[in-house]
């Protein structure tokens, strides 16, 4: 289904867009005020992108020394082409020491991998425990935001899941209540867990160690217990040095929440006594991206969830009608830049308003990306005839003056006098909502050429 | 000062008053204004929908007809922007490119940057709502995007706010997009609208009896939505209201 079709459906119910719109811009205004309370915040963004862009041009060298120095400090360190190889490793990992049950922190890349039902499959009952991951999975959902996934459900039906499932109180809505309920409900959990699995914000190279941000101790929790942890890790997590974690810190809430930092950026840079940790370095299509200089940059995300906050589409259209682990203005450039034609109608669900761009921590150039990929598509044939067709024809016309004006003024006689039910047809898509601009007798240069004599020569004399 | 105007397509198709109430401005502020009648189009439309090969052209031809002229001026941020930043993208080989791009002015940054106006005399005793198309926001900075931490600066608030008797409202969000983003409108019909409508209900709730844009082509999709739904709301261009600002009636976009 099109992002439009998705889209379309969502609008429909204006009470939940309008509710989804508004909570999601309140991020966004909270946002605004921690990069306001940061008089270097511009500076921190050319820093970060910069720290990103020299680590993504010498990325083998880091990830090799990254590697050396995880293994110096006993940390097993695996590398994974794809998402499948992923998968096979943690299940390998998990096999071998007779683990049934996985805890998991939250992380975007097990999501992209497919883990969970993989694992499922295998008989392994997985278990997210960052709050929202929860909800959406109690709901066989994917997470609509990559910061905030369970945005687009309301505290009414979290109560009614949980009453459902987790025997709270009929009718109960209030969410101190109903987080009271789920963390006794996880803490099961992590209790009898044989392994936590974490998502990976930062890797350093310098120390071969991870720094895991989330802001209800889950990841703590989960790998403080088990004897195993798992970290998967994309390969574009990296930066050089620990100095440099502080520029990404500094950004990385502000940007998501508003918040000034995380509550817990955890550091593991060793395995506890009596416990394995293993690393799952994963490809999956990002050295492939690094190889198309136009879309490279994408590569310096930081997962915050800032472009998505500030899209307008995103905010109207949720993120499960992008149909993609990763929605909004991020997700549109990086989908495609895998597999351009699952994910053509991406790049055209954005109006290049290029507020995404402004936001972005690392400055991905979002929206002239978006662009570029309209443009690669188009190079590729995936755009569909509904686009290429009227282009065809605005372009013949439009590369000569003489067809152009003939055409504006058939077009505007037209409008003039045919009848409203005809101009409004149901092929007129711009009319469903909007009427047209009421077409005037005479053009610009009809009208120009009429005053043209009388004007300068007032202006000759006034000279 | 000799000033070669560029009236971008659908201005002068559909609202050729405000490629006329350019004309007064530039005008009145001493340019001399020529308008090549070879002119069509930037080819933006076409471009922006992927379609490089069939946008070449037309911006080749935009160089044709332009490329003498001291100074290119059009009443469009959005048209602006793309001949200043994304020519090169289709002539990436095409000396005149960077020449022409340098050259060519959005309205009221013409007037602010090259003719130096600090304020436009007349009055416009009305409440208007500014409506900070993206383009020039955010491509041609013609003023600070609300997501950018630096100093506030906007250029078409500024000639505004000069004028005597102007109330500018205080809208929730300053510089959301309005949802027309070129074939958008069309492609993503039902989120187009919806923002527009959003747009629409902000200036509204703000008091705004006026919406004035520095691009028609926003002004447009709103309009064509504020006459859907019968609301009391006028849509100026800012040439418009520049133009007119010695009257006391503003007259409304047909």
């Amino acid at each position: 289904m099109s992002h439009a079709t998705a889209a379309a459906e969502f609008i429909a119910d204006a009470e939940r867009t309008k509710w989804h719109d508004e909570t999601i811009f309140f991020v966004r205004k909270k946002r605004d005020l921690a990069a306001a309370s940061v008089p270097e915040w511009e500076l921190l963004r050319e820093t970060a992108s910069q720290i990103k862009r020299h680590t993504l041009s010498r990325l083998d060298e880091y990830l090799e020394q990254f590697e050396a120095n995880a293994i110096r400090h006993g940390i097993k360190v695996h590398w994974a082409r794809n998402g499948k190889e992923h998968n096979e490793i943690v299940l390998g990992l998990l096999k071998e020491r007779d683990v049934n049950l996985l805890v998991k922190s939250k992380s975007m890349l097990t999501e992209e991998c497919g883990l969970n039902p993989f694992l499922e499959a295998a008989g392994i009952e997985v278990v997210d425990t960052d709050l929202g991951e929860r909800i959406v999975q109690m709901r066989h959902e994917h997470p609509s935001h990559i910061v905030l996934p369970a945005i687009h459900i309301k505290k009414q039906e979290v109560g009614q899941l949980f009453h459902d499932q987790l025997g709270t109180e009929a009718g109960a809505s209030d969410p101190d209540y109903l987080t009271e309920a789920a963390r006794n409900h996880l803490r099961d959990k992590l209790i009898s867990a044989g392994a936590g699995l974490t998502g990976v914000n930062f890797g350093i190279a310098e120390t071969g160690g991870i720094v895991v941000c989330t802001n209800e101790g889950n990841a703590d929790l989960g790998t403080a217990l088990p004897p195993l942890h798992i970290a998967s890790m994309g390969l574009e997590k990296l930066i050089p040095r620990l100095d440099h974690l502080g520029v990404f810190l500094r950004l990385l809430a502000r940007s998501a929440t508003g918040q000034p930092i995380t509550a817990y950026s955890s550091h593991f840079h060793t395995p506890r006594e009596g416990q394995e940790m293993h690393i799952v370095l994963v490809d999956n299509g990002r050295s492939g991206m690094m190889g198309q200089s136009e879309f490279n940059r994408a590569l310096n995300c930081i997962r915050c969830g800032a472009c998505l906050n500030t899209c307008p589409v995103y905010r109207r259209s949720g993120g499960h009608s992008y149909h993609a682990t990763v929605a909004g203005p991020i997700g549109s450039v990086i989908n495609p830049a895998r597999d351009p034609e699952k994910f053509e109608s991406l790049p055209f669900a954005c109006s290049l308003c290029g507020s995404c761009t402004e936001v972005c921590p690392v400055k991905i150039p979002l929206h002239h990306q978006l662009l570029a990929m309209r443009h690669e598509l188009g190079k590729r044939h995936l755009l569909p005839m509904a686009k290429t067709v009227p282009m065809k024809v605005a372009g013949a016309v439009l590369r000569r003056p003489w067809l152009y004006r003939t055409m504006g003024k058939l077009g505007r006689v037209s409008l003039r006098w045919l009848p409203r039910f005809l101009i409004y047809n149901p092929l007129n898509v711009w009319g469903r909502q909007r009427d047209l601009p009421e077409a005037p007798k005479e053009s610009f240069r009809q009208a120009y050429k009429k005053r043209a004599p009388q004007a300068r020569s007032d202006q000759e004399k006034s000279n | 000062m000799k000033v070669g105007l560029f009236i971008p397509c659908y201005i002068d198709q559909f609202f050729p008053h405000v490629g006329m109430a350019t004309v007064e401005v530039l005008e009145r502020y001493g340019a001399t204004v020529d308008y090549p009648t070879g002119q069509t189009c930037c080819g933006q439309p076409m471009a922006n929908t992927g379609c490089t090969e069939d946008a070449r052209p037309v911006a080749k031809l935009f160089l044709d007809v332009f490329e003498s002229y001291e100074y290119v001026v059009a009443p469009s941020g959005s048209c602006v922007a793309m001949v200043r930043h994304h020519f090169h993208d289709l002539l990436p080989d095409d000396p005149r490119v960077d020449k022409v791009g340098s050259r060519t002015f959005e309205l009221c940054e013409f007037l602010t940057d090259v003719l130096e106006i600090d304020s436009i005399e007349g009055e416009f005793p009305h409440r208007v709502g500014l409506h900070n198309a993206c383009h020039g926001l955010r491509e041609l900075r013609l003023g600070k995007p609300s997501e950018q931490m630096a100093t506030p600066f906007n250029k078409v608030e500024k000639l505004l706010a000069g004028l005597e008797g102007i109330e500018l409202v205080q809208l929730e969000r300053t510089d959301e997009c309005c949802g027309f983003g070129g074939t958008f409108a069309v492609a993503e019909e039902a989120v187009s609208c919806r923002m527009g409508l959003d747009r629409l209900a902000d200036h509204k709730s703000a008091g705004a009896e006026v919406i004035a844009s520095a691009d028609m082509s926003c002004l447009m999709h709103l309009g064509g939505l504020a006459r859907r739904k019968k609301l009391p709301l006028k849509l100026m261009h800012v040439a418009e209201i520049l133009a007119q600002s010695t009257k006391t009636q503003p007259t409304p976009t047909p």
